[in-house]
């Protein structure tokens, strides 16, 4: 099928307005974060840094604890995505291989979660925590970020589930192997390439997540990345341009590199999950 | 037949008994953390409940829903929050419906563009605020220097004017958001049947009666349900206006969560903010529930 020569460049005017609106952003703070603070100040501020320094960097990791709170953030992180896979593998793997009213409760839960807003779920949540003496600490932040990362990947796993037919299942079992043998011997195995990036995503999105960290963590040393990065802005809303851009620069680039592992399983995780649902 | 059953039955209880070790490990933390506390705060929002007092605290039952009926403030941050829920979802929807059929086209550069259309969504919220403040910035930004250069004017300060907040808040909110829209349109795309758009196609049906006929309707379950999830998704967002503009300049651009943020973790008012949250989850749910109707029933005439 070719189109005509008029639609083609048509399309690809377009898809060029596309790129400048999707990179310019990203491309200007990378030039902000190489200025030195006196180019900053200039009026007519250029695309190329005209002394490209790395100043900024310095200055951001002596403004704020920057690599405390990447740690913080990667204990969170790492910790919410490995216990959520744990927990939630088996939870999805009866989900799409039953239907009791359990399972229907759980799908149920797994929808209604997305459509709450956080205010109606922090203000007990931080109740809750605070009896459990949880608060300000990053491991009742890790338990939120298991659970608040649980309905995707209840979703994603019960499609990777899904996705393995029943008669391998089947199979072990004529030949003799127990259920919980066929579980780990056999299911496990196939899910694995599913629930590492099911594990990376929710990596992923408890690194970047904010407003939990916001309301739970009060003490400096414990809070993490995104919300170090807000203490860049100062009451009045002024930054310091040059570290500031460095430093979400540095912030995004885990996300970015993770991301790009498992992108395109997730995209195809969703289908799966959609489609048989 | 009754004797099969009979013998089915023990085997059935024993895989249901083993069904619970594998589902209990995820139902405690659901239920400790996520079911409890959402009773728990619809709960609240009938009481007094403030932080730190030492007071017990109060059934009042409809009070706090009767002084949220006369707040004004309130409400204007609810129609602010609409506006910028709406104004945000449609364009882009219609924006990542466009790059998706860009994508979908066999074009050169398309590895760029895919690979640039999935980076905000890999962003931290805080660093898409943070990275738009330096776009926006009256001095160092580029957007007032673009505009210089153009000999358009400049020396707007975008976040702070009272007119200009909010668009620019809108701006940001679709750059953020059209990644995952593009993403699962395009799946969408990919999944419509290609032998049917070539088949229109030779019996001389222009592009746009392509897209109505075979594209759209192949497309419409995940349009809608991407849309549903946006508007909630948008409706209920915090970060990026937070690091933005952190609700000003003179209220402009206070969304109802950061309405309620404020007056749960600033004043204190927990019972308050919490009935804010009901009314929320209420409109919310109103909304959805008729443009997910007027959509179904619309759909059937087309």
């Amino acid at each position: 099928m070719r189109a005509r020569a008029g639609t083609r460049a048509g399309q690809y005017i377009a898809l060029l307005a596309y790129l400048v609106f999707l990179a310019f952003p990203l491309l200007w703070l990378l030039s902000t974060a190489f200025k030195s603070p006196r180019e900053l100040g200039s009026l007519h501020p250029t695309w190329i840094p005209r002394n490209p320094t790395l100043d900024n960097f310095r200055q951001a990791f002596d403004e704020q604890p920057l690599l405390h709170a990447a740690l913080n953030s990667l204990l969170a992180a790492a910790g919410a995505a490995v216990i959520a896979v744990v927990i939630a593998t088996p939870l999805a793997y009866v989900m799409a291989r039953r239907r009791t009213a359990l399972t229907r409760a759980a799908t149920g839960w797994v929808v209604v979660s997305q459509a709450f807003p956080l205010v109606l779920v922090i203000i007990p949540l931080f109740l809750v925590l605070k009896n459990l003496r949880l608060i300000d600490s990053l491991f009742g932040l890790t338990l939120v970020y298991v659970v608040w990362a649980l309905p995707f990947a209840l979703w994603m796993l019960a499609g990777y589930v899904r996705a393995v037919p029943t008669e391998v299942e089947e199979a072990a079992a004529v030949d003799g192997a127990g259920r919980a043998r066929t579980l780990v011997s056999v299911v496990a195995p196939l899910l694995a390439p599913g629930i590492v990036a099911t594990g990376l995503f929710a990596f992923v999105t408890a690194w970047n997540e904010f407003f939990f960290a916001l309301v739970l963590l009060k003490t400096p040393d414990k809070q993490t990345l995104p919300v170090v990065l807000t203490h860049f802005i100062g009451a009045e809303g002024v930054a310091d341009l040059g570290p500031l851009a460095a430093a979400a620069f540095l912030a995004t680039l885990p996300s970015l590199v993770v991301f790009a592992i498992v992108q395109r399983r997730i995209t195809g995780g969703m289908l799966t999950g959609a489609v048989k649902h | 037949m009754a004797s099969v059953a009979q013998a089915e039955r023990p085997v059935r209880r024993a895989t249901d008994r083993g069904a619970w070790f594998l589902v209990l490990p995820a139902l405690i933390p659901i239920l400790v953390l996520s079911v409890a506390p959402l009773l728990y705060g619809i709960l609240l929002a009938f009481t007094d409940a403030q932080s730190g007092r030492t007071q017990a605290t109060q059934w009042i039952s409809g009070l706090n829903f009767q002084d949220l009926l006369h707040d004004t403030l309130f409400w204007e941050s609810f129609r602010i929050g609409l506006v910028w829920a709406v104004g945000v979802t449609v364009p882009q929807f219609l924006l990542a419906l466009g790059l998706a059929l860009l994508l979908n086209e066999d074009l050169k550069l398309r590895w760029l563009a895919r690979a640039l259309a999935i980076i905000p969504w890999a962003m931290p919220e805080v660093v898409v605020g943070v990275m738009w403040r330096l776009v926006y910035n009256p001095d160092a930004g580029v957007l007032n220097e673009t505009l210089r250069d153009l000999g358009l004017g400049g020396g707007h300060d975008w976040l702070a004017g009272l007119a200009t907040a909010l668009p620019a808040v809108v701006v940001v909110g679709v750059w953020a958001g059209m990644p995952q829209t593009t993403v699962a349109l395009l799946a969408g795309l990919q999944n419509t049947p290609r032998e049917l758009h070539e088949a229109a196609a030779v019996d001389g049906a222009g592009a746009w009666r392509r897209f109505r006929t075979v594209t759209w309707p192949a497309l419409r379950p995940v349009a809608l349900a991407i849309t549903a999830l946006n508007l909630i998704w948008n409706f209920n967002s915090f970060a990026l206006v937070y690091v933005l503009t952190n609700g000003g300049p003179g209220g402009r651009t206070r969304l109802p969560m950061l309405f309620a943020y404020e007056e749960a973790f600033r004043y204190g008012q927990f019972g308050y903010a919490a009935a804010m949250g009901c009314v929320m989850v209420a409109v919310v749910s109103v909304l959805l529930a008729l443009f997910l109707v007027g959509r179904l029933s619309g759909g059937d005439e087309a």
